[in-house]
């Protein structure tokens, strides 16, 4: 079976050196799982085609275009994700965290993350570890431990290379492991939270488990 | 099927002027709206509750009162009517004592209240908005069906022999809607006890009121109040209009991209692509009203908001004219025509719910467990 590993990309140049660290990252990828003799595909997300969209949606209380819908519903759905972001004033851009802040609470519940930044300083480096892992935690994701982080002039060392090479290795095992649906000889973990993209209404309640104990 | 309006109470300066009325102008302004509503011939007026500025309409029961005296079959309602920092005894009593000074023109709607700071103001505590609303409904239920209520719940006081006065108008309980944009235990619990369903359906996409609605229906037919066609719903919408699409959109836009809610978001293209927002011609308004009954099915209650956003009363007033006069009426012949006859054109009102008489399940606390329990000894 073929994974599926979202792109989200916050660069706001064409070209911009955050897409292609996301780029390198998703060939390292896809060459982590040819490996194991698995396939996976990708799909991106080009955040600043969606900010006026992302705008809208934020002033409005949640409404949101076809756009964001379909968007909203690819991230929840993949295997995987590969979060790139630019550093501004010290954390992830206000772009890529309105994107963030426009999925649901549930969307991405135990998903391998491999979080990376791209800046012009390498005194930025731990955007990875203050600002992109507690984000992605605090939605119940599986952050991968080695993020990577890109400087302008690091582009042209081999240094990068390795790290995006264990970066993919982890995300690999992650996707391949996760997407079988679970170890031989195990069940499923019954308590895990269900992944939703918050487009479809949730499953309600029976009304006799809401009045319990409230009916007098 | 009945046609009305409901107002959130805001006072927002108008856009174009910077003015803001007072409140006294604010709340003259409202009933100024609810009496020329039933003068174009709209059957309802439902008043917004508030506990905090912008808003006036902190007092629901009285305002409704002061316009029932000046009004002949305008029916009254709320949107809506905090169920969850409100004391249930009191809703039961205001609510009861209005029934009698209206003549039971009355229904109400119940809603959770959005706004943080206003729980902890009442006492209560936001996280807990669910369950405040399944509760103190369900002892509202009672004070209206048992002459001596005893209860303890986990939210207030216990009762021990309680009677709440004055009884309802001819011992029928008025009737309630429930009203939620996103929260399917809404949705569930007026399924349950067979009361209404009233979607807001102007701030959020469509589909989520299509799908919403569904539950609803699907729930109805479950507790075995009705098929799932006969379930009792309400749908908001939001019009401005003139005599070309041109003209509206241009008088109404600067009020648009200033609004509470949703100004300086999306524009008003987008919003109205997204929502049933709609700014033209009466004939669009028409057209578009009507397509609600594709996706929500056939339904017993459209309430439109019309005074919002800083619009001055004028304005308002004469909007209300062109919707009760020439909209309004094309609306029910049209609605009339395409409903199925097993599917009520009306929701319950004081007089069929007293025709019904004093067997009929609207009595029942609980009317779907009274079934199940009759089904199982069957």
């Amino acid at each position: 079976m073929t994974r599926t590993i979202v792109v989200l990309t916050a660069g706001l140049t064409v070209p911009s050196s955050t897409r292609l660290l996301g780029d390198q990252l998703a060939d390292a990828v896809a060459t982590a799982v040819s490996a194991r003799g698995e396939a996976v595909s990708f799909e991106y997300v080009e955040v600043r085609e969606l900010a006026q969209d992302l705008a809208g949606y934020l002033t409005s209380g949640g409404i949101a275009t076809p756009r964001l819908t379909a968007v909203r519903e690819q991230v929840s759905a993949a295997d995987g994700l590969i979060a790139v972001t630019p550093v501004f004033s010290a954390s992830y851009s206000g772009l890529f965290k309105m994107f963030v802040d426009a999925l649901d609470a549930d969307a991405l519940n135990g998903m391998p993350v491999l979080i990376a930044a791209t800046a012009g300083s390498a005194r930025h480096a731990l955007v990875l570890d203050h600002a992109m892992r507690p984000l992605f935690s605090h939605l119940r994701a599986v952050v991968l431990p080695t993020g990577v982080f890109a400087a302008t002039e690091e582009f042209g060392s081999s240094g990068l290379d390795d790290r995006i090479a264990r970066a993919a290795a982890e995300l690999a095992n992650a996707v391949v492991v996760a997407g079988a649906d679970h170890v031989a000889g195990f069940a499923p973990d019954p308590t895990a939270r269900r992944r939703t993209s918050g487009n479809d209404l949730a499953p309600g309640a029976d009304f006799a488990d809401l009045l319990r104990g409230h009916s007098g | 099927m009945q046609f009305g309006i409901f107002s959130v109470g805001d006072i927002t300066p108008d856009p174009t002027t910077g003015v803001a009325p007072t409140e006294g102008e604010r709340i003259e302004s409202m009933t100024r709206i609810a009496l020329k509503a039933e003068e174009v011939g709209l059957d309802v007026f439902a008043t917004g509750e508030h506990h905090n500025p912008p808003f006036t309409v902190s007092s629901p029961t009285t305002h409704l009162a002061w316009i029932a005296a000046q009004t002949e079959r305008l029916q009254l309602s709320t949107s809506t009517t905090l169920i969850t920092t409100n004391d249930p005894v009191k809703i039961a009593e205001d609510y009861a004592f209005l029934q009698h000074l209206t003549g039971g023109r009355i229904d109400l709607m119940m809603g959770r209240g959005n706004t943080g700071p206003v729980y902890p103001w009442f006492g209560k505590d936001i996280r807990d908005g669910i369950k405040l609303a399944i509760e103190n409904y369900h002892l509202l239920r009672k004070l209206w069906r048992e002459p001596v209520v005893n209860w303890q719940g986990q939210f207030r006081t216990p009762l021990q022999g309680y009677t709440s006065t004055p009884a309802p108008l001819d011992g029928t309980p008025p009737f309630v809607w429930h009203g939620s944009i996103r929260s399917p235990e809404i949705a569930e619990q007026a399924a349950y006890y067979g009361d209404g369903f009233f979607h807001n359906h102007i701030f959020w996409n469509k589909e989520h009121t299509e799908q919403m609605v569904r539950l609803y229906r699907q729930r109805f037919e479950h507790y075995g109040h009705g098929a799932a066609d006969q379930a009792i719903v309400g749908l908001g919408g939001q019009v401005f209009m003139g005599t070309t699409e041109a003209e509206a959109k241009r008088q109404f836009r600067p009020y648009f991209d200033n609004a509470p809610v949703y100004g300086h978001g999306p524009s008003l293209e987008e919003f109205t692509q997204a929502t049933p927002l709609t700014v033209g011609t009466p004939e669009q308004v028409i057209e578009r009203t009507l397509g609600f009954a594709d996706y929500a099915g056939d339904y017993q209650r459209q309430l439109f908001l019309m005074d919002h956003a800083g619009l001055p009363v004028e304005v308002v007033l004469e909007q209300l004219e062109i919707l009760g006069r020439e909209v309004v009426p094309v609306l029910r012949a049209e609605f009339d025509r395409r409903r199925p006859a097993h599917v009520p054109s009306d929701p319950p009102t004081h007089s069929s719910l007293v025709a019904a008489g004093p067997d009929a399940p609207h009595h029942l606390v609980e009317p779907a467990k009274a079934r199940a329990t009759e089904g199982a000894q069957a």
